[in-house]
C-alpha cells in the first residue's frame, strides 16, 4: 500500500483561558483524539455544526496551530511544528479560507497575491513567478487580463477561485478547504464545486473539505468525518455514511439538510392544510 | 384584498456610469396567512425590492411603482411620519447577518425594549416582561437573564432569534426574513425555519423569504417568485415550481442543487438558455 498523503494519530487540542492567580484556568477541548489516513486523489469530508473543533482540525493540519498532543505525518513524514516547520514542509499544505472578502488583502493586486507564495517559498525569478501566475490564473477559470487588478473589483466566487488558485501555486500535496463554498450563492457554489472536481482529476489533488452542508459533501467527498464537540462520532465511505448513518447527531444533520424533493413538498402541505382546518 | 401589493416596481441606483436597474418592473402581492419566497441569485434585486418598500434605500435610489399598497393605504404618497408608523410595527425585517444588525453597544434587552417602547409606548417592567415574554416565544428560556447580555455574548443562532424576538415585538401583520438562515448552520437553520414556519401560522401573519437557497423555499414556502437581474422569470405555487418549472432559469437554479446532480459534474447557471425569457 502507497504511503498516505495525510495521516492523522490521536490529534488534541486543549484551549485554556481565564484563570488567574487564585482563580484555576479553564481548559476547552477542542479536539480530543483525531485519527484517521487520507489516500492521493481522495476527499475527506470533515462534517460538523459550529464549534465542533472541524476547523481547529483544519489549522492543526495546515500547521497554522500546534497541537497539544498526538502527531501528524504529511507524506509519511513526521511534522513537528515546536521544531519548526521546514518551507518544504510548507508547500505541502496549503488552505483556502470560507469568506473570499477576508481572506484577500484589499490592497495587493492579484497577480501578486498569486506570487507571494512562490516568493517566499522558492527561489524562482520574478518572469518565472509571473509566468506561473498567468497560468494558475486560466486553470482556475478567469484571464491574464486579470493579473493587474484588486480584490474588489471581482464578485464572491470570482475570488473564491482566486484563493484556491494562490493555494495551488506551490504545488501542495493537499490542500484544505475550509467551508469554500457555503459563503456563495447556489449557482456560483456549482461553479465552484466543479472547478474543484476538475483540478483533482488534472493534478491528482488531495482535499479535506470541511462543511456543514451534507448536500455539498454528498457530491464532492470520497470519505466522511462527522465531528460532535471535538469527538469523530462517525468515519466512513460516503456511501456507508449516508445510507447507513450510526450515530444519533448524523442523524440529527441529516434531519436538518433541507429536502427540495417534491414529496416532501406535498406532505408538509399536506400538514398545514392539516393544521390549518 | 392583498396585504401587500405591489405593481410595476422599479428601482434604479444613480452611478457614475449612469442608470442602474436593479429592480425593472415586478409585481408581488402577499396576503395575510401566505408565505411567500422570493428566490434568486445576488444581484437579482430581491432584497433591493423589499427594502424599496420598507424605505431603507440609500438616496441615490429612485423608487417608482404603479401601485405600492399596504392594507389598501399607499406606500408610496404617505408622509414620512406615518411610515414611520407602519414600518416596524405593522411590517418588519429580519436580516442576514444576526451578529452584525444588532447594535453590539446596547444590551440585547434595551434593543428589544426600544421597539416596545416606541411603538407601543410600553415602559418599565411592563416592557421588561414583554420582552422575555418575546424570547420565550423564540425559544430563548433563560429570557430574564439575558436581556442583560450584549450581542458578542451570543451565538449567531441566538442572536438570529433575538433579532425575530424584535421584528415580532408589535406583532406585525407582514414580516419580511432577508436570507435568515444565510450565515447559519444547517442544525440552526432548521431551527429557525421551524421557528419561523411556527411563528407564522401562529399569528397568521404574512412572511415573505428572500433566499437564494431552493432548499429553503421547498421547506417553507407557499408561492415563489423567482427573480433574475431585476426581472420576474417565474411566478408559481411551490409545489409547481419544483413538479414542472416553466422557465429555464428556475430548472437551472434547480439543477444546481447538489443534490440533484447527475453524473459527475453539476449543472450551472451558464448551461441554460434564458437569455429570451428577460426580454418578455
Amino acid at each position: 500500500m502507497s504511503t498516505p498523503v495525510l495521516e492523522v494519530r490521536n490529534l488534541k487540542r486543549d484551549y485554556v483561558s481565564g484563570g488567574g492567580l487564585f482563580r484555576p484556568a479553564k481548559v476547552v477541548h477542542a479536539v480530543k483524539g483525531v485519527n484517521f489516513k487520507l489516500e492521493k486523489g481522495k476527499t475527506l469530508a470533515v462534517v460538523g455544526e459550529s464549534g465542533c473543533g472541524k476547523s481547529t482540525l483544519a489549522r492543526m493540519i495546515t500547521l497554522i496551530d500546534q497541537q497539544t498532543s498526538g502527531e501528524i505525518l504529511i507524506d509519511g513524514e513526521k511534522v513537528d511544528k515546536s521544531q519548526g516547520v521546514t518551507k518544504a514542509m510548507r508547500q505541502k499544505v496549503q488552505i483556502v479560507f470560507q469568506n473570499p472578502y477576508g481572506s484577500l488583502n484589499p490592497r495587493q493586486k492579484i497577480g501578486d497575491v498569486l506570487a507571494e507564495p512562490l516568493l517566499l517559498n522558492t527561489d524562482m525569478s520574478a518572469a518565472e513567478r509571473r509566468e506561473k501566475a498567468m497560468q494558475m490564473l486560466v486553470k482556475v477559470g478567469l484571464g491574464p487580463e486579470h493579473y493587474n487588478r484588486y480584490p474588489h473589483m471581482f464578485s464572491g466566487g470570482q475570488r473564491q477561485r482566486i484563493a484556491i488558485a494562490r493555494a495551488l501555486m506551490l504545488n501542495p500535496s493537499f490542500l484544505v478547504l475550509d467551508e469554500p463554498v457555503s459563503a456563495l450563492d447556489l449557482s456560483v457554489q456549482a461553479q465552484i464545486l466543479n472547478l474543484l472536481k476538475d483540478l483533482q482529476d488534472e493534478f491528482q489533488l488531495t482535499y479535506v473539505f470541511i462543511s456543514h452542508d451534507l448536500s455539498v459533501v454528498r457530491y464532492i467527498a470520497d470519505e466522511v468525518m462527522v465531528m460532535y464537540f471535538g469527538d469523530v462520532v462517525e468515519h466512513g465511505t460516503r456511501d456507508a455514511v449516508f445510507s447507513h448513518p450510526q450515530h444519533e447527531y448524523t442523524r440529527t444533520l441529516f434531519a436538518a439538510t433541507p429536502n427540495s424533493s417534491v414529496e416532501s413538498i406535498r406532505a408538509r402541505l399536506a400538514k398545514k392544510a392539516a393544521a390549518a382546518a | 384584498m392583498a396585504l401587500l401589493e405591489i405593481r410595476n416596481l422599479t428601482v434604479s441606483f444613480d452611478t457614475s456610469v449612469g442608470l442602474f436597474k436593479a429592480v425593472d418592473g415586478i409585481d408581488v402581492s402577499v396576503d395575510a396567512r401566505e408565505v411567500l419566497a422570493i428566490v434568486g441569485e445576488s444581484g437579482s434585486g430581491k432584497s433591493v425590492a423589499m427594502l424599496a418598500v420598507m424605505g431603507l434605500l440609500p438616496k441615490t435610489a429612485t423608487v417608482t411603482a404603479d401601485k405600492m399598497e399596504f392594507e389598501g393605504k399607499n406606500l408610496l404618497t404617505m408622509s414620512a411620519q406615518e411610515k414611520r408608523r407602519i414600518i416596524g410595527k405593522e411590517i418588519a425585517m429580519i436580516f442576514q447577518e444576526p451578529v452584525a444588525s444588532l447594535n453590539p453597544c446596547f444590551t440585547i434587552g434595551f434593543q428589544i425594549e426600544e421597539v416596545l417602547n416606541r411603538h407601543m409606548g410600553l415602559r418599565g417592567k411592563a416592557a421588561r416582561d414583554r420582552a422575555v415574554e418575546l424570547l420565550r416565544l423564540v425559544g430563548i428560556r433563560d429570557g430574564a437573564e439575558r436581556l442583560g447580555a450584549f450581542p458578542h455574548q451570543m451565538s449567531g443562532g441566538q442572536c438570529q432569534r433575538v433579532m425575530i424576538a424584535i421584528a415580532l415585538a408589535c406583532s406585525p401583520k407582514l414580516l419580511i426574513a432577508d436570507e435568515p438562515t444565510t450565515a447559519l448552520d444547517v442544525t440552526i437553520q432548521k431551527q429557525i425555519l421551524d421557528l419561523l414556519v411556527r411563528l407564522q401560522a401562529e399569528t397568521g401573519m404574512g412572511l415573505i423569504m428572500i433566499t437564494h437557497d431552493m432548499g429553503v423555499v421547498a421547506e417553507t414556502a407557499d408561492r415563489v417568485i423567482v427573480q433574475y437581474k431585476g426581472h420576474k422569470m417565474e411566478e408559481a405555487d411551490v409545489l409547481t415550481l419544483f413538479e414542472n418549472p416553466k422557465s429555464n432559469y428556475t430548472r437551472a437554479l434547480l439543477s444546481a442543487l447538489p443534490e440533484n446532480a447527475v453524473g459527475d459534474r453539476l449543472p450551472t447557471v451558464s448551461d441554460f438558455n434564458f437569455a429570451d425569457e428577460i426580454a418578455r
